[in-house]
């Protein structure tokens, strides 16, 4: 056997109007952990798509070779029998079954032809021990966190005796103890003799990490860096991403003098009806004009359910006590439409389920939370609305043919930037950002934070929710701590430290007392 | 990633690689009208030649009316991603009200917009529980349907059939539009309309590419547009030289034209279109951007049974009279007519032009079948076979484009 285990040779891929992969080779040898960085639509999905057969052989040219042998996936299922398992970033599993139903979904522990489910358990368990997930395998899925559930989609990896195992941005939505725990199991499994192929844009983990890192840049591949042997820094890694170098991503802001308060929440008490409990208690935060207020907290803290409380409170939740009160007026907010009017817009934390309508266009997506402004009599005026979507386009860089670009087909970071020209186009006054830079690379991000940067120059507040604490301390005035449905802290942003804010945000006990 | 930036695709691609192309991503409207015109020529062999009489033709439009008016609402409530069983005995016993109306000697002129009225009554009564109470539509107008079906057993039955005379009534489904005092043998105004129609086609098509090439966004290459309006106008001044050659156009058409009119310029035109869209295409989204989901969805169920009223009208003047079996199925030819027209599964999708389109193949078979005098069963289970045929293409076809 050699060296490689797997040999991607000239690979093209391309999609109408666009041609995601331009003559990409790709090596990956045993055993190791390989990173793939670059750009949002740089094309890095879309290689993993192809090696795992969801694009199959025949929709792309160049060759694949694996174990030493050219492979010609039809399917995922192709690909799957000689040991290749991708893992999504949309988790592939069914909440209402347990883990162990789960783990062996497709690939049922059978005695004739009858499940048996004690085996089944007993080697889900096994599984789980692998993956170092103490829990019981009879839970659901639904009652596990997002870093558990990553963790059972590689035991069911695992369990179908997984060779090379491929994740694309496993750690996006984790928070930093579940990453650093999969890391260490990514590295564990190396031992174990698994190679592992991992997309990311958390560059701090792929310096961590990587044996080798390879960039990819506008469908091609740059260059292949051996981490090994050589410490490769996060700012080599970006140059060779983006083409120039980024000195500091935090963008300074010119001015920074806040002015009045514009959004005040007060004793907001929310009661979940579904989950039967009390979810928010007595929040008490405000926001000033031309102010960037961060919100930060481990995941599960409480934040987007903050969020979605005020913004017209879209999950029916009952409020039990508190008020909003919008530049000195006390509102009632009972549906978006009325958040809107108000003047907030909020930025999803997941553009896919809740955020975008994926099967339309760009120029659909941009205007659908202001139409009104391009409604003429009760006509909409298209050509203005193809106008907005391109000035949009162009001041914010969506990478994209054109306007009528199917969102769905776009990469993460172009869908997370439409979404904000989405709300950027209802001119809101207040701005609540959730998790605004989550999946996207480091240009983009930059990007963002400067386009945040403008507009509160401009007079407009923020609130950036976000899980990343240096994305929090780099870009807020001020920084509201939150841990189990409480603030449990509030910082100044020359004072807040890394060290301050987590022990804020792991600080329970003492709250609930 | 590399983006091209050519202003239309002929610039340097030979016409055949953008037929290709064409084909591909259009493929499951371009089977829908292979579909159509393979069904013409197999009935019209078959009947020698009868099915494509200018009576035949005419008769065919009149039949097509009643359920290409359900099937435009039917599509908007599948883009939403619900379904509405209830409409066939809706349309029946609101066809049968209206009936009764007649006889009892109210005027037509009342007795029209006020079935409508009770129609958009209905569909709120339903739309309520969808959209407010949370009932699932499925299951809301399954009970609908026996609720109407009881109805309108319970409406006919002391007298069975009701026969309707008013004549403004029963020209609806019957009557055409007069000619011009001149003309002879041929009818004039309905071959003026055609002309009109094919004018009126080419100015809109013109203007809808040059827009389009203004923002640079890909269009078809000048043979390829020339030969497509070609083919439009052919098909339409076909479609008048046959109906000229009978009485003219039938009032129905005219009802079905407006309807359909209104309905596109709605989803294509307005903000309410484009909620229904974005209210399919993911509905919490839709929520989030300010749109008041519960108040479509009523609005999509009033229009429903407001077109199913429409559709019991109609049906009732065909017949010049209400029976107790009248709407039995036809909840199932617009979901079909919806279907192979290209409504998504999924919802999200889909187009009132290509639903009428689809209402055409599916009422084609109906009538070529009943020329050629084949037995109901039969037609029941061809009807049920191009439905699920067309289903299982379009969502074969639509895996493929992903
Ligand atoms: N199904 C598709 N149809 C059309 N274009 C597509 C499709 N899938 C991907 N693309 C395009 O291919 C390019 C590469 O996309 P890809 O998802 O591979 O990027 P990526 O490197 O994974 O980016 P990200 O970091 O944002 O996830 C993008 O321009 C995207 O718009
Ligand atoms: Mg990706």
């Amino acid at each position: 056997m050699s060296e490689n285990i797997l040999e991607m040779r000239g690979i093209i891929k391309e999609f109408p109007g666009v041609r995601a992969l331009n003559n990409v080779n790709f090596k990956v040898r045993r055993g190791e952990i390989h990173c793939l960085v670059g750009e949002n639509g740089a094309g890095k999905s879309t290689l993993m798509k192809v090696l795992s057969g969801v694009h199959p052989y025949g929709t792309y040219s160049g060759q694949i070779i694996y174990n030493d042998e050219e492979q010609k996936f039809k399917s995922i299922a192709d690909s799957e029998a000689v040991g290749i398992a991708i893992i999504y970033q949309e988790l592939a599993l069914i909440p209402e079954l347990s883990i162990y139903e789960n783990i062996y979904f497709g690939h049922e522990v059978t005695e004739g032809r009858i499940i048996n489910w004690n085996q089944t358990i007993v080697q889900a368990r096994e599984m789980l021990q692998k993956v170092r997930l103490n829990v019981n395998p009879s839970m659901k899925i639904k009652n596990l966190s997002v870093g558990k559930r990553q963790l059972v989609e590689i035991a069911k990896a695992l369990s179908k005796n997984v060779k090379l195992l491929v994740l694309d941005e496993p750690t996006a939505a984790l928070n930093e103890d579940d990453s650093e725990n999969l890391l260490e199991l990514l590295i564990q499994l190396k031992h174990q003799g698994v190679t592992c192929i991992m997309i990311s844009h958390k560059l701090k983990e792929v310096v961590a990490i990587a044996d080798t890192i390879t960039v990819l840049r506008d469908g091609a591949t740059i260059t292949s860096m051996d981490a090994e042997k050589t410490k490769i820094s996060e700012h080599e890694i970006i140059k060779n991403m983006v083409g120039r170098a980024i000195e500091n991503i935090y963008p300074k802001r010119k001015k920074k003098n806040p002015g009045p308060v514009f959004l005040e929440i007060k004793n907001w008490t929310v009661y979940n009806p579904v989950s039967e409990r009390e979810i928010l208690h007595d929040i008490n935060i405000n926001v000033r004009k031309g102010e960037i207020v961060g919100i930060a907290g481990l995941m599960g803290a409480g934040r987007t359910e903050l969020a979605l409380s005020i913004f017209g409170n879209v999950p029916n939740y009952k409020i039990t006590n508190g008020e909003i009160i919008v530049d000195g007026l006390r509102k009632k907010l009972k549906h978006p439409k009325d958040a809107i009017k108000a003047g907030i817009a909020y930025v999803t934390e997941d553009r896919k389920g809740n955020g975008l309508v994926l099967i339309q266009d760009i120029k659909y997506n941009t205007s659908i939370a202001n139409l009104e402004k391009l409604t003429e009599g009760i006509i909409i005026n298209d050509k203005k609305e193809i106008q907005v979507a391109k000035d949009y386009q162009k001041s914010i860089n969506i990478k994209a043919p054109s306007v009528r670009q199917i969102v769905g087909n776009l990469s993460g970071g172009n869908q997370q930037k439409v979404s904000i020209a989405k709300w950027l186009f209802v001119e809101p006054k207040i701005l609540i950002l959730d998790e605004p830079t989550r999946g996207i690379d480091v240009g983009a991000k930059f990007e963002i934070y400067t386009i945040m940067n403008k507009l509160v120059e401009q007079g407009m507040s923020i609130i950036m929710i976000s899980s990343e604490l240096l994305e929090i301390l780099g870009m807020s005035d001020r920084i509201y701590i939150m841990s189990e449905g409480s603030i449990t802290g509030e910082l100044k942003g020359e004072e807040a430290t890394e060290q301050k804010v987590m022990a804020m945000a792991t600080r329970v006990e003492e709250v609930m007392e | 990633m590399k983006v091209s930036d050519k202003k239309s695709v002929n610039d340097n691609e030979p016409i055949g690689s953008e037929l290709h192309a064409l084909i591909k991503e259009n493929i499951r409207e371009y089977a829908m009208y292979i579909a159509l015109v393979f069904i013409f020529i197999y009935f019209n062999v078959l009947t020698n030649g009868l099915f494509l009489s200018s009576r035949n033709i005419s008769d065919l439009i009149n039949q097509t009316g009643y359920i290409a008016v359900l099937a435009v609402g039917m599509t908007l409530i599948l883009i939403i991603k619900h379904i509405d069983l209830s409409v066939g005995y809706v349309a029946g016993f609101l066809g049968a009200v209206a009936a009764i109306f007649l006889k009892n000697g109210w005027n037509v002129w009342l007795v029209i917009p006020l079935t409508l009225f009770f129609g958009v009554c209905v569909g709120l009564y339903q739309g309520f529980l969808v959209a407010r109470i949370g009932v699932p539509a499925f299951v809301t107008t399954l009970a609908g349907m026996f609720i109407f079906r009881g109805f309108l057993s319970r409406v006919t039955a002391g007298t069975g059939t009701i026969i309707v005379r008013d004549e403004v009534f029963r020209a609806i489904s019957n009557g055409f539009l007069p000619d011009l005092p001149f003309g002879g043998n041929l009818h004039v105004l309905t071959l003026l309309i055609g002309i009109l129609a094919v004018i009126l086609v080419i100015i809109s098509q013109i203007r809808q590419r040059n827009s389009m090439l203004k923002y640079n966004f890909k269009v078809m290459s000048l043979p390829i547009f020339i030969s497509k309006i070609l083919f439009m106008s052919v098909i339409i001044l076909l479609v008048v030289w046959i109906l000229a050659g009978y009485r003219g156009i039938p009032w129905t058409a005219v009802i079905v034209g407006v309807v359909l009119f209104i309905y596109n310029f709605m989803l294509h035109k307005t903000r309410l279109g484009r909620y229904i869209y974005g209210i399919g295409g993911n509905s919490e989204a839709a929520e989030l951007s300010g749109v008041n989901v519960k108040n479509v969805t009523m609005f999509a169920f009033a229009s429903v049974s407001m077109l199913a009223a429409l559709s019991g009208i109609l049906y009732t003047s065909r017949l010049s009279s209400a029976t107790p079996t009248a709407g039995l199925g036809f909840e199932l030819d617009a979901i079909a007519s919806s279907y192979i027209g290209g409504v998504s599964v999924n919802g999200g999708i889909g187009r009132v032009t290509n639903t009428i389109v689809g209402a055409l193949v599916i009422m084609s078979l109906t009538n070529g079948m009943n020329l050629m005098g084949v037995d109901v069963s039969y037609q029941y289970v061809v009807r049920g076979a191009i439905f699920i045929l067309a289903v299982a293409f379009d969502v074969k076809t639509r895996g493929k484009r992903r």
